[in-house]
């Protein structure tokens, strides 16, 4: 009962035995062929299995109902093994045609001898289009926009790869402004049934007029209604869209051309990247935009080419509707054009723009491309100045390209102000005052870090005496200058300096215990350290970071670390003294809280110190076999000599 | 006018080369990629200086008895080198120099494109359209 293998298919067909677990499915000629170029046209030939888009959209073609298909795809396999392979696919295609001919859906119906399955939508897609709702096979159909595009594309990729089924269907040499183009039937109405795709995510309303548009391919087929019809049932469409020929009126010959609806999709899409539809939509953004689109990289690279004609690496709102029209004309099975045809132009575009005036007042502002521009750009850069911190990635690449680049282009793409970027610009906007305040901070801590460490260098062994003296002194005192340090840096509005300063910073609350030894140091430098030192002390309040700043003074100095309070407290209460704050009630609870603050920081000192230690241990060990090995070494080179 | 147009990138190695078809391309090849130490040589001598005073054109790199070799580096190190006929004596400094000027203007271009990864083979059709109005029309 078998078939001998013919050919793939007849191996596919024994595959098909094997993977149904032993069953024989028995194939007759024409169905194995059928079969084969089905499979063939669902599963490109480098890949082993079909793809699952592809074969939703046969299985629907098929018009069964969708509780039928799902029973197939189990009841074949592919649930199990998760993927479309050639056994499974057979099966299916055999289900298929038992259930079109009204058996149930099981293993045994396909033992019989059945007729050859039927997939309306391969010969007639809109038949398809009005007939089936649309439902997607596993894909979901409430889907942001973003989704919804690639769900466009998906189908489109379908509609492309039904070309190949029919011979007339011609790849498209010459360019789309001639005539020919149109009289490839079999390719507009590919394009038809994409858009159909296009439509199908944006609901009814959208269907009505978008067939509208199908009047490019189909009233086309006025030409040459014989050229490319290999069945019968295009041109059962062909008549259906004749008859809404009467609502299309300007657009019927130019595929070129952005139709109505089309601009309203393309001005939709923009607004979903970029909500401002006077400014641009950056590269970065864009390119993520139209790779969903699965055309190769090269192609989309030329589309960005020929719609980006001011060549700023970002597009406005007209340079996008060119791209996006050029990318759905291209996924339409259309050659994409050498130059930019004339009413992709961008000034075309933005006339166009004008003439639909509804509730984007914007575009009455659109009067020339580049003052528009230029109008965007000072928008974007009045606006979104703190912006260019936010999008690093894209400013990184692109500054790593734009090193040639001139100033001005270099500036307006960073100003461009990508709508996912928004919600950036927020916490960036907050960020930002830190990271700039706080950047100068450090320079300035690392800038005195040297001279510190020298004079650190210079007189190690003073620190000790001095705590003991003044610490009886430093806790209402410190606190007082504290509260002054406090309201200084709280009118400074300076925040925690970042990590990286910290170090530096504990060698400057050293200075100023220095400058206690000599009190006929300058008190002006030692005040400004000391203000740095008890600016230390009002972040000591705010726990996180402090414990490592602590780190390097125990380390530079071995410190024991109840000296440290001590310290702090000395170097704040020196200019307390001098200052003579009479404000002691309000320090009580600062005195609290910094006691905590120092307590914590003893702690962590005393981890860091034992992990000194452990670390200075691993370094004499490390030491200890360097030397042997210098050893070694030194004792086999005479034996090398010799 | 010129018969080899090539540009190199910042590891030097090329990115875009096109030469007249009728001759013996990879004698172009190998030009270039000689030529490519003359332009090290050049821009380490001017290396001293900040990159901001380097020019960018550096003029004549050297000149063989068929052809001479002229060179061009951007500011990201990616060099243009441009092989001309030395027959064709009419051609002068500043033409040369117009000609890298163009050359650089679309290499930019082609950086502004987003789809294109720095580094990658130049494959922009409008830049080949450019560097086929450059290149000496060969009946």
């Amino acid at each position: 009962m078998e078939q001998g293998p013919a050919g793939g298919s007849g191996s596919a067909a024994a595959a098909s035995a094997a993977g149904t677990g032993g069953l024989l499915l028995p194939l007759s000629e024409t169905e194995q062929q059928r079969y084969s170029e089905l499979f063939s046209r669902c599963c490109p030939p480098p890949e082993a299995a079909a793809g699952g888009s592809s074969v939703g959209e046969l299985f629907r073609a098929s018009q069964l109902p969708p509780d039928t298909l799902h029973q197939i795809t189990e009841v074949c396999g592919a649930k199990r093994v998760g993927y479309f392979g050639p056994a499974q696919f057979y099966i299916a295609l055999k289900l298929i045609a038992a259930a079109q001919s009204g058996f149930p859906v099981r293993i045994e119906s396909i033992k019989n001898e059945l007729p050859l399955p039927r997939f309306m939508a391969l010969k007639n897609d809109t038949e398809v289009r009005y007939g089936t709702p649309a439902e997607f096979h596993g894909v979901k159909f409430q889907v942001p926009h973003a989704t919804l595009e690639k769900n466009s594309y998906k189908r489109t990729d379908e509609g492309d790869k039904q070309e190949p089924k029919s011979p007339p269907m011609s790849p498209i040499c010459s360019p789309p402004a001639s005539p020919s183009t149109y009289q490839r039937i079999p390719l507009s109405y590919a394009y038809g049934k994409a858009r159909s795709g296009l439509e199908q995510q944006h609901g009814a309303p959208y269907e009505v007029k978008h067939s509208t548009h199908q009047q490019d391919g189909p009233s086309s087929g006025n030409y040459g209604a014989k050229s490319a019809l290999t069945c019968s049932t295009p041109s059962r469409s062909l008549s259906v869209e004749r008859e809404q020929q009467d609502s299309s009126t300007q657009y019927s010959d130019d595929p070129w051309r952005i139709t109505e609806e089309q601009r309203d999709y393309y001005i939709n899409q923009f607004r979903s990247l970029q909500p401002d539809l006077n400014a641009f939509i950056s590269g970065s953004v864009a390119k993520n935009f139209f790779t969903k689109s699965k055309l190769p990289i090269p192609e989309l690279s030329h589309i960005w080419e020929l719609s980006d004609v001011d060549c700023d690496g970002a597009l406005t709102l007209p340079e996008f509707c060119t791209a996006f029209h050029l990318v759905v004309a291209r996924k339409n099975g259309y050659q994409l054009p050498e130059t930019l045809p004339e009413t992709l132009l961008p000034e075309y575009l933005q006339a166009a723009c004008l003439k639909p005036v509804r509730d984007c007042v914007l575009f009455d502002s659109y009067s020339e491309p580049l003052p528009s521009a230029q109008q965007a750009r000072d928008f974007g850069r009045a606006e979104k100045s703190s912006a260019e911190e936010v999008p690093d990635n894209s400013a990184l690449i692109q500054d790593g390209k734009k090193d040639d680049k001139q100033a001005l282009k270099v500036s307006t793409t960073l100003k461009t102000i990508p709508k996912e970027f928004q919600h950036l610009t927020v916490k960036a906007a907050a960020q930002e005052p830190n990271a700039l305040r706080a950047r100068p901070r450090s320079r300035s801590y690392s800038s005195t870090s040297i001279e510190d460490a020298m004079k650190k260098g210079e007189e190690p062994p003073t620190p000790p005496p001095r705590p003991q003296k003044s610490h009886s002194r430093a806790s209402s005192l410190d606190l007082n200058k504290i509260f002054q340090q406090n309201t200084q840096a709280v009118r400074s509005g300076w925040l925690p300096p970042p990590p990286p300063a910290l170090p530096p910073r504990p060698s400057q609350t050293e200075q100023p215990s220095e400058v206690e030894l000599h009190p006929q140091m300058n008190r002006p430098p030692s005040q400004a350290e000391e203000n740095s030192s008890a600016k230390k002390e009002v972040v000591l309040a705010q726990p996180p970071s402090k414990p490592t700043r602590r780190k390097l003074r125990t380390e530079a100095q071995g410190l024991e670390t109840p000296e440290l309070s001590p310290n702090i407290n000395v170097t704040s209460s020196l200019p307390a003294v001098k200052s003579h704050l009479p404000v002691q009630k309000q320090s009580s609870k600062q005195k609290r809280a910094i006691q905590t603050a120092i307590r914590k920081n003893k702690e962590a000192n005393a981890v860091l110190a034992r992990l000194n230690s452990e670390l200075q241990q691993q370094l004499k060990e490390v030491h200890k076999e360097r030397i042997a090995l210098e050893t070694q070494l030194e004792q086999l080179r005479p034996v090398t000599v010799l | 006018m010129a018969v080899c147009i090539a540009v190199i990138a910042k590891e030097n190695y090329p990115l875009y080369i096109r030469s007249v078809p009728t001759e013996n391309e990879l004698k172009f090849h190998y030009t270039v990629h000689t030529s490519l130490d003359v332009v090290d040589e050049k821009i380490s001598a001017m290396g001293k200086a900040l990159v901001d005073q380097r020019e960018l054109y550096l003029g004549l790199l050297y000149p063989t008895e068929d052809y001479k070799v002229y060179g061009y580096v951007t500011n990201s190190k990616v060099k243009f080198v441009m092989v001309v006929d030395s027959s064709n004596t009419a051609l002068r400094d500043n033409e040369i120099r117009s000609m890298f000027r163009k050359l650089h203007n679309s290499y930019t271009d082609i950086m502004c494109n987003p789809f294109y990864n720095p580094g990658d083979r130049i494959q922009s059709r409008a830049f080949d359209t450019m560097v086929n109005s450059m290149m000496m029309q060969v009946c």
